[in-house]
């Protein structure tokens, strides 16, 4: 069996190997910008894979960059695990198991489990899509957080069953069209609201839970840094888009996930211990069809000639007015922590909000 | 030193002793005692584990997966619904091929509701690929615990060892627990292959394409043909530890010279035995057959066993409908081409905890000699119950 020393060598061969090299300090820069001084860990390689522009492996590469290679990962079944393992490759440089599609957080659990016993500190971290984690697996997390286990959730919210080939979820927004929420004569796509996780969570009283972006990466970055230091459940909801799915063009990712930020439909949050702590504040509130006309999913509500779509395109305003409204997302003044602000990256290469 | 215990205490005090790093399970009838006498060792200090007390049965098998993944000793058990609601989690385990133990306090399945014995829960996952060994009595149950731990090791393939419901959890015998220090040096300390380590970083669990998917189920099926071997050989080391045997794989006991043979899994082989005892003086004795190991199952030794026999009375503690025995037709099929092999008398007995007396044996061997006696039956059911178009 190896000693605590000699893990800590071989982590930091890993972290030679996969890591990206640091760069040395510009010229006329005293201090390496903080970017440079992180050192970025390829947890998640590259040659998988998912679709061009996809969202949750971007989601996923990100959030691993700063887990780093002392963890070790539960994924749930569902594109993230389909697409970066498949025997005999794999794309993971970190131990990962992937069990089934409803227990990632029961896996993770004896792993965190197996770490107390060991003594060890090894973070474990649960991966799983919207429908393993709001649906399917929505029981293993609940009681996996009420247990209060060390182990950070993550999971990537494309809104749909897209392994399966794009099935409704309960995350699936309210109208939004799937395999099994078309829309025709009788329906609008689908009929009910995208399930509020966000507040279920938040009723566990955990010491972090939050909603994040792919079109956010510094804020998301910060986030998985922050509960990678939490000795206790964490929890985060990373809205990624599907460009298959969502059907949307595949440059566009990231500017699918900003207009949803944008107007109100994914508000970014952060709650501790029940209470909302911190809002990414909205600079320039975008009405939804700003958001909605870049998607397919969306097309039938864009219809001029169908008085439904009018109807089903203010009912999703509403519900966007209703989460600026009690998140108070509507930014006072320009602000570096806004959605402009931090999606500036300054000229060294610093990000130009908080990170 | 002999103990009176009830035998899911005797249980929980045998899992103890192989000190598992991880303990997960839900309650449920009759394998509550078992949770309960863990939780109390784990609260009076007797037991140093991660005791995770789940919302569920197929969160208790998820974590103890994740537990052994991630390279530490695990522990669970269940019952009935509780054996259906891990099911898919059973394969998945075995599919992964890590090492655990389980405790089945074996169960009739619903509907309709019964919370007493047979063997319809650990049947229903009889291909999940798991090794399924079956305890005759509470001692042997004590034994097969600590025995499975190294057998789960050796193998790395997981352990279920079923106890009969009520029969054995909830009756208190004279039960003779090794010290400490004899398991300790007995049990070595658990090193799995494949385990999450992040020092050396594997993925488990992948996607396999057909490309590879027969050779995985290949090696599987290979892997428990060769843990035939090793399961007589830790009950040969057991016996050389403690003075005691299991059986092995199965167990030949009774009048060698019968020419009618009685098999059985679980508590019935005492029964049988009492029966025998009581009733040979009137209807002949028989060579009594105990199968231990049900999967891997032992047909090299079943071949042997039965060698002389002209019939063979099989009993199945569960029914397959529209089947009927799954034991009889896996016996049958082991002997088909047994040249003179002996004719098959296959009997459900004793389905959702319906007792069977000591006289069951006479009435059973009644049957090989009655012409018109059934291939199958459910041997104690009552037709005059039941409407004349459900005979
Ligand atoms: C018990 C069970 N039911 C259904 C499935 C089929 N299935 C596999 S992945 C999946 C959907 C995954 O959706 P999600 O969790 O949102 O992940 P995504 O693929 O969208 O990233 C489904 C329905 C399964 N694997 N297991
Ligand atoms: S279907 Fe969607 S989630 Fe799956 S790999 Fe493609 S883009 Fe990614
Ligand atoms: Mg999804």
């Amino acid at each position: 069996m190896s000693t605590e020393g000699q893990d800590a060598a071989r982590l930091a061969e890993l972290r030679q190997k996969f890591g990206r090299e640091p760069l040395p300090p510009r010229e006329g820069e005293a201090e390496q910008s903080p970017r440079d001084a992180q050192p970025r860990f390829r947890g998640l390689e590259s040659g998988h894979r998912a679709c061009q522009g996809c969202g949750e492996a971007l989601a996923a590469r990100l959030v691993m960059e700063c887990a780093g290679p002392d963890v070790m990962i539960a994924n749930a079944t569902g594109c993230l695990e389909v697409f970066t393992t498949a025997w005999p490759q794999s794309a993971w440089r970190v131990p990962w198991v992937h069990s089934l599609f409803e227990n990632a957080a029961a896996v993770a659990s004896g792993m965190e489990a197996a770490m107390k016993a060991k003594g060890r500190n090894t973070k474990v971290l649960a991966f799983g899509g919207d429908g393993g984690t709001y649906d399917i697996g929505f029981q293993a997390l609940s009681g996996m957080l009420e247990r209060y286990h060390n182990v950070l959730y993550v999971c990537f919210d494309n809104e749909a069953y897209m392994n399966t080939g794009i099935q409704r979820s309960s995350s699936t927004p309210h109208a939004a069209t799937t395999t099994t929420s078309p829309a025709g004569k009788e329906r609008m796509g689908k009929r009910h609201l995208k399930k509020d996780l966000l507040s279920i969570i938040a009723a566990h009283h955990i010491p972090f839970a939050a909603s994040a972006s792919v079109a956010y990466a510094a804020d998301l970055q910060r986030k998985v840094r922050y509960a990678m230091g939490v000795d206790g459940p964490t929890f985060l909801v990373v809205h990624s888009p599907c460009p298959l799915g969502w059907r949307h063009a595949s440059a566009m990712t990231i500017e699918v996930a900003r207009r949803a930020v944008e107007c109100g439909l994914f508000p970014l949050v952060e709650i501790e211990r029940g209470a909302v702590t911190n809002v990414m504040p909205i600079r320039d509130v975008r009405p939804v069809t700003d958001y909605l006309s870049l998607q397919g999913r969306f097309a039938h509500l864009m219809k001029d000639a169908d008085s439904r779509a009018a109807e089903e395109r203010a009912h999703l305003q509403a519900l966007a007015d209703y989460n600026i409204e009690v998140f108070g997302l509507r930014g006072d003044s320009p602000d570096a922590a806004d959605t402009t602000g931090t999606a500036v990256v300054g000229r060294s290469g610093r990000p130009a909000g908080r990170i | 030193m002999l103990e009176a215990l009830e035998g899911s205490q005797a249980i929980a005090r045998a899992v103890a002793l192989c000190r598992p790093d991880v303990v997960a399970a839900y309650p449920i009838t009759p394998q509550t005692h078992i949770v309960e006498a863990l939780s109390r060792l784990v609260a009076q200090g007797d037991m140093k584990t991660e005791f995770v007390s789940v919302e569920s049965e197929f969160s208790a098998a998820s974590v103890v997966l994740g537990a052994a993944a991630a390279g530490t000793r695990a522990y669970t058990a269940t019952a009935s619904q509780g054996v259906l609601l891990m099911a898919e989690v059973l394969f998945n385990i075995a599919g992964l091929r890590v090492p655990l133990v389980m405790t089945v306090a074996n169960r009739a399945v619903s509907a309709p509701l019964s919370i007493w014995n047979d063997h319809s829960d650990s049947m229903a996952v009889r291909d999940s690929g798991w090794i399924q060994l079956h305890c005759a009595d509470n001692q042997e149950a004590v034994d097969t615990t600590i025995q499975a731990f190294r057998i789960t090791q050796e193998t790395e393939l997981p352990v279920m060892v079923c106890m009969d419901g009520f029969v054995l959890t909830h009756t208190f015998e004279p039960i003779d627990l090794p010290t400490q220090d004899a398991i300790d040096g007995w049990l070595p300390p658990l090193e799995f292959s494949r385990k999450l380590d992040p020092g050396d970083p594997k993925s488990l669990g992948t996607l396999v394409s057909p490309d590879f998917f027969a050779e995985v189920r290949h090696s599987h099926h290979a892997a428990m043909t060769k843990a035939l071997s090793v399961i007589g050989e830790v009950d040969e080391a057991w016996s050389a530890l403690t003075g005691r045997s299991c059986g092995g794989l199965l167990e030949v006991s009774g009048d060698p010279a019968a020419r009618i043979g009685i098999l059985a899994m679980g508590s019935t082989c005492g029964t049988i035995q009492t029966g025998m005892e009581h009733a040979a003086g009137e209807v002949g004795s028989a060579r009594l057959i105990k199968l231990r190991a049900f999967r891997p199952f032992p047909a090299d030794a079943l071949r042997a066993a039965c060698e002389g026999l002209d019939h063979l009375i099989v009993i199945d503690r569960a029914i397959s409908p529209g089947l009927g025995g799954v034991v009889g037709t896996e016996v049958a099929a082991t002997l088909a081409d047994v040249p003179g092999a002996p004719r098959i008398h296959n009997h459900a007995l004793g389905l959702g905890g319906r007792d069977i007396p000591e006289t069951i044996y006479a009435d059973l061997m009644a049957t090989v000699t009655d012409p018109d006696s059934p291939a199958f039956s459910v041997f104690d059911a009552d037709m005059e119950k039941l409407d004349p178009e459900d005979r």
